[in-house]
């Protein structure tokens, strides 16, 4: 060997030995003591209760439960672009279970995504958002998750592709991206506006979904709230780039978090229709809180509810001669609800007024189709039935398009047969493996209304 | 003028486009199983199979059936030779009123015939479209339980076991 190959060699060795220290210094995070499973009886009642309010805030059910399977045993698939990642149990199970986590270990997760035993937890655990998460908060989440019943669930082993199936890597994503600063108070705010900023950025996570990734699977601050991906669904946008037809209030959205829906607006589904679930359960001003402090946020749009203008009649008149296939498929199956002139959540929502055919991503739609809407066991909530088996994606794509053309003034989707083939096959998945929505929307008295 | 295949007969029908499959079943072909309950694909009693599955005719139009294989109730059996999924419905007199029935036997035949074992929980989640109000639930989750077995003893004598494409 050359004397110069020998130095550049030796150099490239040095380089990579000092790199792997000063990663594993950084990544290094050593195992919190096991403790004894703390008994149920050890926890004070009102805190449980609190941690309960929290832990719905927190959607943590919705990840953390696989359809058909007990609460909080983990086991869910969740799909990212790196692969598949299983959630974890999150019962007092010694051995499958956090049973063994002292509270503190369980305030180390939360705030830095690293597990009892020193590993790196993966961001689908929404710790980018937890940081902000007040230790009193926790100790409640804590003390909740704590006496429940523990159920012997072995984490499933995750199925990612090299590098990310190295614990190590998420180190380095960590310093990129992971902000170990906690929620501030605006003190120009009110009160109830710091509530929902605390909620919203912190335990409820709604950037989460709501917020675009980058290529790395991290929130992108500078498009906050701009929409993102869920499944295989579309997270609208939240902020002032909402294509709803009509703006969003706070009162709207108030009414909308809680019931599971509004009369502007329409129905949650997919992966929202767990969480306003879960917030028809908590204290009514947490969820004020929250729309108070996201409308603030979403601002006011451009759009104007109006009648039928002479634009969209000339639309829909367009629309049917291009499209009379489209147009025959939505006389008989979709005109008798969402013309019927009937109230939500029992009629179908005006068409215009929705949010799915104004979307720059044609999913949603795709997947409300296909799979119309369940019923909720036990519950008058919303209905559709499901249209997956009556349409080839030939003829769904007929009425999708149909509808884009009708009903907003966006320009027609590409794609969408491709995308509907794509939903076929998720849905049928998803459908399997997720947990069907339990909670009643709130307040009765809406639901008794015709 | 439209062709249309129910039963294994063609049939030529006068419909626009976007006519329900129901109406045309009920007026013009006088198929009178498929019932309307709500016409807005909520309660279930209008189900028939078309190439295979469930669909319901009340929101169905014309427009998607075009050579495809419709089968109402009346295509499985007749009185003199009811199918298995008929008989095992009159063994449990799993009928009240019988309003929802002929839509509750189109669905669990459609599941039967891509599933001759399902559990308890499977006919339920496959029956949750429909609605019974009098509350007969329970014969009928027997009943097709029932026609499941007969339709595994069946196997051999195929007049008995027709199935519906
Ligand atoms: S009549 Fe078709 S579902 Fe009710
Ligand atoms: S038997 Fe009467 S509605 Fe079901």
């Amino acid at each position: 060997m050359r004397a110069s190959a020998r130095i550049i060699a030796g150099i490239v060795a040095i380089v990579l030995i000092s790199a792997a220290v000063a990663a594993f210094a950084i990544a290094w995070r050593p195992a919190i003591a096991a403790i004894d499973p703390p008994g149920p009886q050890s926890f004070d009642d009102a805190l449980v209760k609190r941690g309960r309010d929290l832990a719905a805030i927190g959607n943590c059910s919705d990840c953390h439960t696989r359809r058909g399977a007990k609460n909080f045993a983990g086991g869910l698939p969740v799909p990212t672009p790196f692969g598949t990642i299983f959630s974890t149990n999150i019962t007092p199970e010694p051995e499958t279970g956090i049973g063994r986590w002292s509270e503190a270990a369980f305030r180390r997760a939360m705030r830095s995504g690293v597990n009892r035993e020193g590993q790196h937890l993966y961001p689908t655990f929404p710790y980018d958002h937890f940081t902000n998460v007040s230790d009193e908060d926790d100790r409640a989440l804590y003390a909740f998750l704590m006496t429940r019943q523990p159920v012997r669930a072995a984490a499933r082993d995750n199925q990612l592709s090299f590098p990310f199936n190295q614990r190590l890597a998420i180190a380095g994503w960590k310093l990129l991206f992971l902000r170990h600063d906690t929620y501030q108070p605006d003190p120009k705010q009110s009160a109830e506006w710091n509530r929902g900023a605390y909620l919203v950025e912190g335990l409820a996570h709604c950037g989460a979904c709501h917020t675009p990734r980058n290529a790395l699977g991290a929130e992108r601050v500078s498009a906050q709230f701009a929409g993102g991906d869920v499944d295989d669904w579309h997270a609208y946008a939240i902020n002032d780039q909402s294509r709803s037809p009509v703006p969003w209030t706070a009162d709207a959205l108030f009414a909308y978090l809680r019931e599971g829906w509004h009369p502007d607006h329409g129905t949650a589904r997919g992966p929202m229709a767990k969480v306003v679930s879960n917030l028809s359960s908590v204290p009514a001003s947490d969820v004020r809180a929250i729309a108070a402090y996201m409308a603030g946020v979403s601002g006011a749009s451009t759009s104007d509810r109006t009648g039928p203008s002479e634009a969209a009649l000339t639309r829909a008149r367009t629309a049917s001669q291009a499209n009379a296939v489209g147009a025959s498929i939505y006389t008989a199956a979709c005109a008798s609800c969402h013309e019927g002139g009937r109230p939500l959540p029992y009629g179908g929502v005006d068409l215009r007024l929705s949010t799915a055919i104004s979307s720059p991503d044609p999913r949603n739609l795709i997947n409300i189709v296909l799979s119309g809407i369940e019923a909720v066991e036990g519950e008058r909530s919303p209905i559709m039935p499901g249209f997956a088996a009556s349409m080839n994606d030939e003829q769904a794509s007929a009425l999708l398009n149909y509808l884009r053309a009708r009903f907003s003034d966006q320009p027609a989707w590409t794609g969408v047969e491709k995308s509907i083939q794509d939903a076929r096959r998720t849905q049928t998945v998803f459908l399997q493996t997720s947990p069907a929505p339990r909670n009643a929307p709130a307040d009765p008295q809406q639901r008794e209304k015709p | 003028m439209m062709t249309l295949k129910v039963n294994g007969r063609e049939h030529q029908v006068d419909a626009e486009t976007d006519t329900p499959l129901l109406y045309v079943l009920r007026d013009d072909l006088k198929l009178n199983a498929a019932k309307f309950g709500c016409g807005l694909g909520q309660c279930g009693s209008c189900t028939v199979i078309v190439d295979g599955k469930a669909v319901l005719s009340c929101v169905t139009p014309m427009v998607l059936l075009e050579g495809k294989q419709v089968t109402t109730l009346e295509g499985l059996g007749t009185i003199a030779e009811p199918a298995p999924i008929q008989r095992a419905f009159m063994e449990e007199q799993a009928a009240q009123c019988g309003y929802c029935i002929p839509g509750m036997m189109m669905r669990a035949q459609a599941l039967l015939q891509r599933n001759s074992k399902p559990t308890d929980e499977q006919i339920r989640a496959e029956l949750e479209p429909h609605l019974c109000r009098c509350g007969t639930h329970m014969r009928i989750l027997r009943a097709v339980h029932r026609a499941a077995r007969l339709m595994d003893t069946a196997e051999a004598s195929p007049a008995a076991n027709r199935s519906a494409r």
